[in-house]
């Protein structure tokens, strides 16, 4: 640990020797937690922190899901300044880690026995070569689809629970002039549904063979081509002005009753409980058809900054004010996800919340549960945009599910 | 060098008249209508915006959006509204707009004034500097700043902005002197007069007008910045454009657009005022230099 | 003699203070400009991904890169805008500044309204835009509840009409700041000439364009550089206003840039690309700047 006071001679002596300019007994904090939910739950971990003397200076960049934070980042660590923690999503954690920029968290890990309450799939993501890197807040899961259940219960449709179901389900809402399914046209967005249609149409195997992998004959293979037939589908089902729009104008639209369904992560429940909706009574969630068994995961965590030397005592005290119990449950109640270890009491939580801690675990403990390829959790980030660009092209009508399927294993190969 | 302002000597008939008249309102409708639709929504309770009608007058007039974001909309984990980061956007943008003026004048002082060889090709080499891409210089201009121990600081900031403005201050301020007759600083100088007090006596006095051009033209510029912002400013110096990101971008929750677009005028207000307050001058400085090559 | 050696010295002095007060400036320029673009270029042939890394891979990065269809979308979208953006702005910008050269009562309301685009920010603007271009909530939907049932307004919807609604942006942000620069012109050209002309019985469209614009050939060169300038730079307004979309419609080859440089983690790409940009801006401004300088001499 290193102390510096804050002083602005001694300041400058600190970034000579790259280290971080924030005095000691503070941790600074990169992240795109901006919006009120979110800025109040990591107000609790700020709390925990101040209780124990050490102090939070704020860094927030909001934008593009963190892609702009990301940028941030790269300029800060380029400088020698790199803030103590940083909000990292999947492979973005694990290239820093293997950049060796990031601190050891073994530690902690070991006295507070991590490698016991979380999933082995999650923990992909936060060890690189079997040391801790970075501290899981929560895990999502985005094989979601939410309905409107008075829309759907005045047209008669059921939970569909196959392919075929859904697009009966679909049919019956345009008839009755409804807009069957609300989608936001960006190009994650996009992919987030691709990721759920792929899933139920490749199965578990194919989808870790296609995306995690990156097996061509899997990229290239009928099943995929049937999954972009799906999406076409998929896309005559959405109303004509889709492109652009944001993910939670799509949700008000379920919210509102002008759609009947939309397929989003667990984040879009924090947009009908807002909207002082019940879950269950005013609307649904349930796994995308054919997925019922598997759970696609995207996870928030905080990567710690390597300051020179071993694990300071404040990262260590973040790490650990992160993946307690309380904050875990806390935090996730407000923000929609499930606890990242598996040993937290669900009774805080919604019907929702309850049923994917309840699904997460099912499917860790079945090997059903796969990182989501549209949230960066599957491929580095630069297969995960050339996907994007050939799913978001094909939704978007620039060529057709055979001419996709050959653009994906081009792109892909380029990417890799 | 004639800055007196003159109309043309051209006439014109009553009906061409009204039509230009026509035209030129119907542009003023054109240039006013983002600002309208900001306006007229950020004094209207939010209800009343997700209702539609984006182009309405308020039925129910408001001005708690506008307090709100001032000083209470959720930026970071506080919600301490862009106040503190107005302070933070000013201390960055003075010492920028002063430090690249002054520069540019000078530049433009020995490169019209003080020929020597080879300096069209440096003067050429500065303006082509304008034309990089930012994107491109995120990654070693950290690296620099770090090495200068000025990331994270308000002036490794204003250094990046006088680094990448002084290619257009030197333009501005060369192609003004350019025209400045040359007898007069032959004439100080046989009076024994220096470089620095020929600068100061004759030149300066009447570089007004050029001085508003340049002045406008980087202030804008830094001011509205954001990626260099967001990328050098450190957790104590994140300029106004990152903060307003922040409210505008918050990917959950209610999007209160209301609040967004009091934010997004108050973030704009300073460099609004300038265009309103300068203004005036700004085609005057232009008229007396910059066009006339 | 002791006099003369001091004028010596002092002439000497007088001789260098112009270098040296230049020399910071220039300094700066080979650090910053020159120095960082010849990095960019050496990284454009190496495996750099994340971060600058420096194992040389050649012209893989060239290669990959031109097989993109993504790029080459980008650089025919700045083909369309970069043409339609100049040829508009200017036309508009020259078009409004001869009107209000014509005594308009009210100049000094209508100036500050053509040129405060230019003060604001697409941060700020963005969201404005987006909601007036969409047809649920914007123009469309106003035209609507005005009566005009078959007014059809969806151009940012359209990955064929996309483009344009950013060129419209665009223009709507700049054409103020060009009429400025044609305005200051247009009140810098000798009033006698007109006169004479006039007294020679010469119409005004004949006055305009034998005598007038001809005249103005300065301002039409500052214009076009601040206007090529400004949309090689355009980012933000296509950030704010399309996000890159519908699908890739509306990307430009600085949006691809920072894509691949920085949420891609593909930096040999985005440098090779900034590579390709440098030296298409290059072959436009070097002749032009060269025939502009040279000229002075």
């Amino acid at each position: 640990m290193r102390a510096f006071p804050k002083t602005k001679a001694t300041v400058v002596a600190a970034l000579m020797t790259s280290a971080t300019m924030v005095a000691a007994d503070d941790v600074e904090v990169l992240h795109w937690w901006t919006s009120g939910g979110e800025a109040a739950a990591l107000n609790v971990l700020k709390q925990d922190l101040e209780g124990q003397g050490i102090g939070w200076t704020d860094m927030p960049v909001a934008g593009g899901g963190g892609e702009q934070a990301m940028t941030v980042l790269r300029a800060r660590v380029t400088a020698g300044n790199a803030p103590t923690a940083v909000q990292g999503l999947g492979f973005d954690i694990l290239d820093w880690g293997k950049e060796g920029a990031l601190a050891d968290l073994n530690e902690v890990a070991a006295k507070e026995g991590w490698d016991e309450v979380v999933p082995d799939a999650l923990k992909a993501f936060a060890k690189v070569d079997g040391k801790w890197v970075s501290a899981p807040v929560n895990v999502h899961s985005t094989n979601w689809v939410w309905a409107n259940k008075s829309v759907l219960d005045a047209n008669g449709i059921a939970v569909p629970t196959s392919w075929e179901d859904f697009t009966a389900a679909l049919e019956t809402l345009k008839a009755a002039g409804i807009t069957p399914i609300a989608h936001g046209g960006q190009a994650w967005q996009e992919a987030t549904v691709f990721d759920a249609v792929a899933m139920s149409v490749l199965g578990p195997d194919g989808y870790k063979a296609a995306f995690v992998d990156l097996d061509e004959a899997t990229l290239g293979s009928d099943a995929m081509k049937e999954a972009f037939d799906r999406m076409a589908v998929i896309r005559a089902n959405v109303d004509d002005n889709f492109s652009g729009r944001d993910w939670n104008l799509a949700t008000a639209m379920v919210i509102n009753g002008e759609a009947g369904f939309q397929m989003m992560g667990d984040w879009a429940k924090g947009e009908f409980l807002n909207a002082g909706k019940v879950p269950g009574e005013d609307f649904l969630c349930f796994r995308f058809p054919g997925t019922a068994d598997q759970v696609t995961f995207n996870a928030d965590q905080f990567m710690m900054f390597d300051q020179g030397g071993p694990v300071s005592a404040e990262q260590a005290a973040l790490a650990s004010a992160i993946l307690s119990p309380s904050f875990q449950s806390a935090f996730n109640v407000v923000k929609g996800s499930v606890p990242a270890r598996t040993d937290v009491s669900d009774a805080d939580f919604d019907a929702c919340g309850k049923q994917g801690m309840k699904d997460l675990a099912a499917a860790a403990a079945s090997g059903n549960l796969f990182g989501s390829m549209a949230h960066g959790h599957a491929a580095p980030a630069s297969v995960k945009n050339a996907i994007y660009d050939v799913v978001t092209a094909h939704f978007n009508g620039e060529f057709d599910s055979e001419t996709a399927v050959d653009e994906l294993v081009d792109a892909v190969s380029i990417a890799k | 060098m004639s800055v007196a302002s003159q109309d043309t000597a051209i006439r014109t008939g009553r009906i061409t008249r009204t039509l230009i008249y026509v035209v030129l309102i119907l542009f003023a409708l054109f240039y006013m209508l983002p600002l309208y639709v900001m306006l007229v929504n950020s004094v209207k309770p939010l209800s009343e915006i997700t209702g539609g009608g984006m182009m309405n007058l308020p039925e129910e007039f408001t001005l708690e959006p506008w307090f709100k974001a001032w000083s209470s909309a959720q930026i970071g984990v506080e919600p301490t509204g862009l106040a503190p980061y107005f302070w933070n956007s000013i201390k960055m943008v003075v010492p920028a707009v002063a430090v690249s003026t002054v520069l540019g004048a000078l530049n433009g002082y020995v490169l019209t004034k003080w020929r020597f060889k080879y300096d069209t090709i440096l003067f050429g080499l500065m303006l082509f500097a304008c034309f990089i891409p930012f994107q491109i210089v995120l990654i070693p201009m950290a690296r620099m700043l770090g090495l200068m121990g000025l990331a994270g600081t308000t002036w490794g900031l204003a250094l990046v902005h006088v680094v990448y403005g002084i290619g257009f201050t030197t333009l501005y301020f060369r192609n003004y002197y350019a025209v400045f007759p040359t007898e007069l600083i032959r004439a100080a100088q046989i009076d024994g007069a220096g470089f620095f007090q020929i600068f100061w006596r004759i030149l300066l006095p009447s570089s007004g007008p050029i001085a508003v051009v340049s002045i406008i033209w980087q202030f804008t510029n830094i001011w509205n910045d954001f990626l260099f912002g967001a990328s050098f400013a450190g957790a104590d110096s994140q300029p106004m454009t990152v903060a307003l990101n922040n409210l505008v971008q918050a990917s959950h929750g209610v999007k209160e657009y209301n609040v967004h677009f009091a934010g997004a005028i108050l973030a704009a207000t300073p460099t609004l005022l300038v265009y309103i307050v300068a203004g005036r001058y700004f085609v005057r400085g232009l008229m007396a230099g910059s066009v006339k090559g | 003699m002791a006099h003369s050696a001091n004028a010596d010295f002092k002439t000497r002095l007088q001789n260098w203070i112009p270098k040296l007060v230049l020399s910071p400036s220039v300094a700066m320029m080979l650090v910053f400009v020159y120095g960082f673009i010849l990095f960019s270029v050496y990284l454009s042939f190496t495996d750099s991904r994340l971060l600058p890394s420096f194992g040389w891979v050649g012209l893989e990065n060239y290669s990959k890169l031109w097989r993109l269809s993504h790029w080459e979308v980008s650089i025919k979208n700045m083909g369309i805008f970069a043409a339609l953006y100049i040829v508009i702005c200017t036309t508009i910008g020259l078009g409004l500044a001869i009107f209000l050269d014509q005594k308009i009562r009210g100049e000094g309301l209508l100036r500050p309204i053509y040129l405060y685009p230019m003060a604001l920010s697409f941060i700020v603007t963005g969201t404005a835009w987006k909601w007036f271009l969409d047809p649920g909530i914007g123009l469309e939907n106003v035209m609507h509840s005005w009566g005009w049932e078959s007014f059809e307004f969806r151009w940012i919807k359209d990955r064929n009409y996309a483009i344009y609604t950013v060129v419209l942006a665009a223009v709507w942000q700049t054409s103020g700041f060009v009429m400025a620069m044609f305005l200051a012109g247009l009140r810098g050209i000798d009033n006698e000439i007109l006169k004479a002309a006039q007294m020679d019985g010469a119409s005004n469209w004949n006055l305009y364009r034998r005598i007038i614009i001809p005249q103005l050939r300065p301002a039409f060169l500052s214009a076009f550089v601040i206007l090529s300038h400004l949309a090689i730079k355009t980012f933000d307004l296509v950030i704010a206003l399309t996000g890159g979309g519908p699908g890739r419609a509306t990307e430009l080859p600085a949006t691809f840039m920072y894509s691949y440089t920085f949420s891609r983690n593909q930096m040999g790409i985005g440098a090779a690309s900034a590579t390709i940009m440098l030296m298409t801006i290059a072959a436009i401004m070097i002749p032009y700047l060269y025939s502009e300088l040279r000229e002075k001499r």
